[in-house]
């Protein structure tokens, strides 16, 4: 088949509006939060769902977590994927970013062959926005980050327009990783047809061992990361003032507040 | 090789010194004066040598400076094999880099290819007693702040833009400007084709932002903050939802997925205050609110809540402004 061989890298992580945070603890109660697939991941599906119908290929699509992220690859499927692999295994968790972009760079080695190489800019979650780079430098290949449009995608080449605060024009030889915004386009919506379909879909499981081929386990997970969180710290909003008006002076007060400031400037 | 070093990257952008570049040698000359370590700073571009003394004012005692056509463009891969290089040669014990959206591009590919670690968009970094750099990071969507340690050399960290104290230059201050030539410039498979547009406005410098969201009905009310921002002398902000109407542009939007701003003034208007929005505006310095809804979450992050209707509130207040101003009390700027 002569079409694009694209790969997705998604994630699972809690719904960010509902996770609770403990300030006594530091804790993150992920179990208070229903798990989705990290927002900025559906735009790079979606980018690459759309290179399939438009020039064809296949979509796979490839996640690191714990064995419940198989729902996000499921519903990566019912939006039209057509292969999904979990990287699962207590060896592979703890990861940083580092040992995480050494797995998803391995797995797609273990592929074979590909083209292209999407995923969303950063995750609610980590905040990071780092694995996509380090994924490109392990492979080797070149990459454009904070990609928004997408403009031509030819058999050995892309261009995009990449958003550094000023917008620039980069045209990246394949393969090639790209990192997307959520301005790069609106995500499509599974069907309940599709999601049915994709109830029954296989999703392959794949442990450290592998990826021995091209990564050994101890690079890998907690063991192979360089950076150790020590400490977790919830700030609250308490430092804020929290003075609230209502009704008629509260315009003087706040025009008060306004021109001493602002004066000052 | 003379001694250890902090390095610290200074981000260029058509041959001018990004000012984040300042603010983290401030930030390396702390940590180097704890640690007993020189500051070294490394600036690559096309035509950037005469600059480079900019950064001993600033506080490095040492620049090097890659000065070569070849890096006229911003292409990660080259600058990558560059930086690559020069860190292999000086192993300095800590690399600083801007978590611009160009440096948080390269920053990865840097770390990849070292096999070190990398902490993202720091906040703070601090010493601990026993001498360890600790690196203090906001996460999941600005709700924790993390510290990080890192086990490898050398120790890699980005940092957001405004953090830091900017240092008073010191023209007086002595160093040494390196100016090489790269031995290899690996540019494999990118190639910079230009500057498609120039952002609108440029959130993250701004002083007052006057911010709206879903409270607004209609794109042309949009108007009623410009104004206001315009008698501040401000720019406007927006929440996501107004972006995604295509109501504004991206440069506009003011959160997890948008911008990070830190302003003298944030002033949200018809804005509920959800998670990714507090991720881009809660390092703000003063925080006031308006909003109908007495329960939005935005109040409990507000200095001044304003329980109102901003159709009916901001008119007044403008008009309240202009009155002062008139009588030539206040110095109102921009107006």
């Amino acid at each position: 088949m002569e079409g694009f061989r694209i790969v997705v890298l998604i994630k699972q992580v809690p719904d960010i509006e509902k996770v609770r945070f403990d300030v006594e603890t530091g804790r993150v109660d992920r179990s208070s939060a229903p798990a989705e697939t990290n927002p900025f991941d559906l735009n790079a599906l979606e980018a690459a769902l759309q290179i399939k119908e438009r020039c064809g290929g296949t979509v796979t699509v490839i996640s690191m977590g714990p064995r419940q992220a198989e729902s996000s690859l499921k519903d990566a499927i019912a939006r039209g994927a057509d292969r999904a692999i979990l990287l699962t295994d207590p060896r592979l968790a703890g990861a940083d970013t580092i040992a995480t972009a050494r797995a998803l760079a391995a797995a797609i080695k273990k592929l074979g062959g590909f083209d292209l190489i999407l995923c969303g800019e950063k995750t609610v979650d980590g905040d990071t926005g780092q694995v996509g780079p380090e994924v490109a430098e392990l492979l080797g290949i070149p990459h454009a980050a904070y990609v928004c449009e997408l403009r031509e995608i030819s058999r050995d080449r892309v261009a995009v327009v990449s958003d550094m605060g000023d917008k620039y024009l980069y045209e990246l030889e394949l393969p090639a990783l790209l990192t997307v915004t959520r301005e790069l386009n609106t995500p499509r919506l599974p069907t309940l047809k599709d999601l049915l379909r994709a109830k029954r879909a296989g999703i392959e499981v794949w442990t450290a061992d592998d990826l021995s081929e091209h990564v050994p386990a101890n690079m890998l997970g907690y063991q192979g990361s360089r950076t150790r969180v020590v400490k977790v710290v919830i700030p609250s909003a308490e430092h804020r003032k929290g003075i609230i008006y209502r009704g008629e002076d509260a315009v003087e007060k706040i025009a008060k507040i306004l021109l001493s400031e602002v004066a000052a400037i | 090789m003379s001694g250890k070093g902090i390095l610290v990257y200074a981000e260029t952008r058509e041959s001018e010194i990004h000012p984040i570049s300042f603010e983290l040698l401030g930030k390396a000359r702390e940590i180097a004066e704890k640690l007993g370590l020189e500051v070294w700073s490394v600036i690559l571009g096309s035509g950037i040598s005469d600059k480079a003394s900019q950064l001993i004012h600033y506080g490095a005692d040492r620049v090097y400076a890659y000065d070569d056509e070849r890096l006229r463009d911003l292409n990660v891969v080259a600058y990558k094999s560059v930086l690559v290089d020069f860190v292999r040669e000086m192993k300095p014990e800590i690399f600083l880099i801007g978590a611009t959206p160009w440096g948080r591009s390269l920053a990865p590919r840097i770390a990849a290819a070292l096999d070190t670690g990398l902490t993202a968009d720091c906040i703070d970094l601090q010493v601990s007693e026993d001498g360890k750099l600790i690196q203090i990071r906001p996460a999941f969507t600005g709700n924790i702040l993390a510290h990080i340690e890192t086990t490898s050399k050398p120790i890699m960290t980005t940092i957001r833009y405004r953090v830091m104290k900017l240092p008073e230059p010191d023209p007086s201050r002595r160093g040494e400007v390196i100016v090489r030539r790269p031995e290899r410039v690996e540019a494999d498979g990118v190639r910079f084709l230009g500057k498609v547009s120039e952002r609108g406005v440029n959130l993250a410098d701004a002083e007052i932002i006057v911010a709206g969201g879903k409270g607004l009905k209609k794109k042309e009310d949009l108007r009623i903050l410009e104004e206001l921002a315009g008698l501040l002398g401000g720019v406007v902000g927006v929440s996501r939802p107004l972006v995604e109407e295509g109501w504004i542009s991206k440069d506009h939007q003011v959160g997890f997925s948008g911008n990070t701003v830190k302003p003298r003034i944030y002033i949200a208007c018809g804005i509920s205050g959800s998670p990714q929005h507090l991720a881009g505006m809660r390092d703000s310095g003063i925080i006031i609110a308006v909003n109908t809804d007495p329960s939005a979450p935005i109040f409990r992050h507000a200095d001044y809540g304003v329980v109102a209707d901003l159709y009916e509130f901001i008119p007044r207040l403008i008009s309240f402004l202009r009155e002062v101003k008139g009588h030539g009390k206040g110095s109102v700027k921009g107006a």
